[in-house]
């Protein structure tokens, strides 16, 4: 596969050896002089001094026949443009653009970007499993249907410690799937279900009712 | 008619000043103050602090009512990513943007979007002058 990757910062940097050792055909474009004469020096000639968002610069990359664009700088109109220009001028079948700002995500979509990968939100997921005291995790994103799976633990202290399922106003769109229980195995909750405290729920909702559904959980 | 202009350099406070002074409702966003220095004083419209890709800023300034949407900052990219989330997210009557690079607004034209390239127009105008 041909592979065109925009940004050669930390992420452009590891993400060109990784498709290089899997071994596609990369090339990376850099505008700062310095870094892609270091690139070039360690990997050899991947790297092309100029402005991934420029016709002309994604023109000499040879960007028509590139299967994938991969716009990762820190700037995330920059990736916007990178990908809209390889998208719309060159016809690229698939375009992947970095996003800082989760908020874009949806922006971006709705831009015709293919995928979107916010590294904020990775990171923020990641530092969540850490913290074990936070009571919703996310354990998964089905994307394509605008579902997450999602793991909320029943604090010691909360009002709904001994009531039923049922007694719960869960939000309708959101569903129940397992209870895990300390040292016994996991359980398929039912309406008369009780809560325990420690208990850990996972459940499948659309995130606009992730927050009702953890305070109806969770309780007060 | 109500008009946000993002970017408040030179061109963005002119703009502003000129509409402003035809009576029209102006909202300026900048994500730097001190650009609002180049507003006159008697300019009734309003000056926003806010990064103009942000969704929320975009809010602030009225754009979910507003008439019309300029994007005269500095970088073509957030020119461009700006008009976009007007037009296509808040679908904003009039947008138009600003994008130095010819070929990036060649593109961009093509894609619906409304862009002015002052590269293109001022080399032209200096053509004609030298031409005279």
């Amino acid at each position: 596969m041909y592979i065109i990757v925009i940004g050669g910062g930390r992420l452009g940097y590891y993400l060109t050896r990784a498709l290089l050792d899997e071994g596609h055909e990369v090339l990376l474009i850099e505008k700062s002089a310095p870094i892609c004469q270091a690139i070039t020096g360690e990997m050899g000639s991947v790297c092309l001094r100029g402005d991934g968002c420029e016709t002309t610069t994604l023109a000499e990359a040879g960007t028509g026949r590139a299967d994938m664009l991969i716009a990762v700088t820190g700037d995330d109109e920059d990736n916007l443009v990178a990908c809209q220009v390889a998208k719309y001028k060159f016809k690229v079948p698939r375009t992947i653009a970095r996003i800082r700002n989760p908020k874009n995500e949806t922006i971006f979509k709705k831009l015709g970007i293919d995928v979107t990968v916010s590294s904020t939100s990775i990171i923020l997921e990641h530092i969540e499993h850490e913290v074990p005291s936070h009571p919703l995790m996310h354990l998964l994103t089905i994307r394509e249907k605008g579902l997450e799976i999602v793991d909320i633990k029943i604090p010691p202290g909360s009002t709904n410690i001994g009531k039923t399922i049922k007694q719960l106003s869960l939000p309708a769109e959101s569903i129940l799937s397992l209870i895990i229980r300390q040292e016994r195995k996991p359980t398929v909750p039912k309406a008369d279900t009780i809560l325990q405290a420690g208990d850990q729920v996972i459940a499948i909702t659309p995130p606009e009712s992730e927050d009702a559904l953890r305070s109806a959980l969770i309780g007060d | 008619m109500k008009v946000i202009i993002m970017g408040c350099g030179r061109v963005g406070a002119q703009l502003a000043t000129l509409l402003d002074r035809e009576g029209h409702s102006v909202t300026t966003l900048d994500n730097d103050a001190y650009s609002f220095r180049r507003l006159p004083p008697d300019f009734k419209g309003e000056a926003l602090l806010g990064d103009g890709l942000d969704e929320e800023a975009l809010k602030k300034a009225g754009i979910e009512e507003a008439d019309a949407f300029v994007a005269v900052t500095q970088g073509d990219n957030r020119n461009v990513m700006a008009a976009q989330i007007a037009k296509h997210i808040f679908n904003v009557p009039k947008v138009v943007c600003r994008i130095y690079d010819p070929l990036r607004r060649d593109l961009y034209s093509l894609l619906g979007l409304e862009t002015i390239s002052p590269t293109t127009v001022f080399a032209q105008l200096l053509k004609e002058k030298l031409e005279g």
